[in-house]
């Protein structure tokens, strides 16, 4: 049997492992297990390699061409690595980044910790809609005192932000 | 704090108490973060690492809990020590093989490492010893919040916490417990367990072969999904799971003792004479006659009081740590007879197994 990796030499790791119900086997040479970290599986994930190998694949085919603006990342590139280049990616890539992580997730959306900072721009930046949607309101209304107030908050609110 | 300080101390998972938990070796919670605009560290160029390096350290540095701490950039350490902080768990082998722009920084109890420019910029854990995964997480989502309050990390409101693999997107989280389950691998029923761990992928540690024979009978249970529940579900999923796998542990110990009761003494006993006069033993049969005998250990063969032992040359017998010892480079064949001389050094402290009270150890903690 060779191996899934390279594909030149034979297996002698072999890996068999149970993700969500589903039997995934692995056959790797001495060569690759040593070089994917299969020898010390706490830092090893069982499906980084498979992606290696199968999904990646099938999603690269696509539009292998695509390209992050931010960092030149392609799909080509996910393709040989399986591993994004930016956190820009996700939003380049996100038709296919959202397609395989529906495949190996149990759900699509976070439910876990929220970081503090990112909270609070989300927060301001949620701030600034609403005092956006007053602004439209006071301008219609003509109430133009009300209205250069809100517009004092908001640039204040803005020019905050991107201090941050 | 430097390199032997750090490993003079064991670590405080080592450090198993009488206490320690009879099937769970250790609880570890790792977490996954990324800086925004800056690239990951596999496709960054050296410069774009050097840099996130130097935005991460000073924060690091600010860190409560990693006072007094071991740090070093991935250069300036020998492939020696590196490969010592993949034998006690602080690094992972990926990180071993970094250089100039990747770094660790480890607590000096051992129980937190953190290491910058893995695959994502930060990866940290929190290490416990025994079943504890809760205050594994505690520790280290602390540091995250810490780390957060002066880096600005890459995160989608949608899809959570952005790293280089899909796979850890969303809380960036795998947690694990390393389990030690001679029980259910003497009954021949391991597979079965590892088949019927079906919501929860089991990564099998260091097989060398067909199957899922694994070395010195330690598996590792951990979570293989990231995004879509909280990390409080994962972690409740996950330990739900371990305590179904400690119960067939232990119901496998009881039938093994009320059933073959005479194959388990002699195991134990075989285990103990070849360890005691073996001059040359590689590292695998060391981890697997090891096993054995803290499977008599833990059914009342020797005193409680020798655990610690135990757990410590199921490290210290390992290639770097045993290299670590002398100057000279050793071969393989000579690596084997230091870990056979330092095995029975180690054993001629221990009494002579007592197996005539198997079965009652059992029973009472049925």
């Amino acid at each position: 049997m060779l191996c899934d990796v390279c594909k030149k030499n034979t297996a002698t790791v072999f890996l068999t492992q149970i993700v969500d119900g589903k039997m995934q086997k692995v056959n790797l040479c001495e060569s690759c297990s040593k070089e994917k970290g299969v020898t010390d599986p706490t830092s090893f994930a069982f499906l980084d390699l498979l992606q290696g190998l199968g999904t990646a694949q099938v999603i690269a085919k696509t539009q292998p061409s695509l390209r992050c603006p931010t960092c030149g990342f392609s799909l080509g590139d996910f393709k040989k690595t399986g591993r994004l280049g930016c956190s820009r990616c996700f939003e380049t890539f996100s038709e296919n980044v959202a397609s395989l992580l529906k495949t190996v997730h149990r759900g699509t959306r976070h439910l876990g910790k929220i970081p503090n900072r990112s909270a609070q721009i989300r927060d301001v930046s949620r701030r600034i809609e609403v005092l956006q949607e007053d602004l439209r309101k006071a301008v219609d209304a003509e109430n133009y005192e009300s209205a250069a107030a809100i517009r004092d908050i908001i640039r204040q609110l803005q020019s905050s932000a991107s201090q941050n | 704090m430097n390199f032997d300080d750090l490993l003079h101390d064991p670590g405080e998972w080592l450090n198993s108490a009488p206490t320690a938990h009879p099937v769970v070796i250790s609880s570890r919670v790792r977490l996954a973060r990324n800086l925004v605009n800056h690239p990951f560290p596999g496709w960054a160029k050296k410069a774009e690492r050097i840099e996130v390096l130097h935005r991460i350290k000073p924060a690091l540095l600010s860190l409560p809990a990693l006072e007094h701490s071991f740090g070093s950039d991935m250069n300036e350490l020998s492939p020696v020590q590196k490969q010592i902080l993949v034998e006690r768990h602080l690094i992972s082998v990926e990180h071993a093989g970094k250089g100039v722009g990747s770094a660790v920084a480890i607590n000096a109890p051992a129980t937190i490492s953190i290491m910058v420019n893995e695959e994502d910029h930060l990866r940290m854990q929190a290490l416990r010893p025994g079943f504890d995964l809760d205050s594994a997480f505690d520790a280290i989502s602390l540091v995250d919040d810490q780390l957060d309050a002066q880096l600005e990390f890459a995160f989608d409101s949608d899809i959570g916490f952005l790293t280089a693999c899909p796979t850890n997107v969303g809380t960036g989280m795998r947690a694990s417990a390393m389990l030690h389950l001679p029980g259910l691998v003497l009954a021949d029923q391991i597979n079965q367990i590892i088949q019927s761990v079906n919501k929860i992928g089991l990564a099998v540690r260091g097989i060398h072969g067909e199957g899922t024979e694994a070395l010195g009978n330690l598996f590792q249970i951990s979570n293989q999904t990231t995004l879509g529940e909280s990390e409080y579900d994962i972690l409740r999923r996950l330990k739900e799971i371990i305590h179904t796998v400690i119960k067939h542990e232990h119901n496998a110990r009881r039938k093994l003792v009320s059933e073959k009761l005479a194959t388990l003494r002699d195991q134990v006993g075989r285990a103990y004479g070849i360890l005691c006069h073996s001059w040359s033993i590689s590292s695998k049969e060391a981890l697997n006659l090891l096993s054995l005998i803290k499977l008599g250990l833990d059914l009342g063969a020797f005193p409680k009081e020798f655990r610690r032992e135990v757990d410590a040359l199921m490290t210290t017998s390992q290639p770097a740590h045993l290299q670590k010892l002398t100057d000279e480079k050793l071969a393989a064949d000579e690596r084997d007879r230091l870990r056979a001389f330092i095995i029975r050094e180690k054993l001629k402290s221990f009494p002579s197994p007592d197996t005539s009270s198997f079965g009652e150890e059992q029973a009472a903690s049925a």
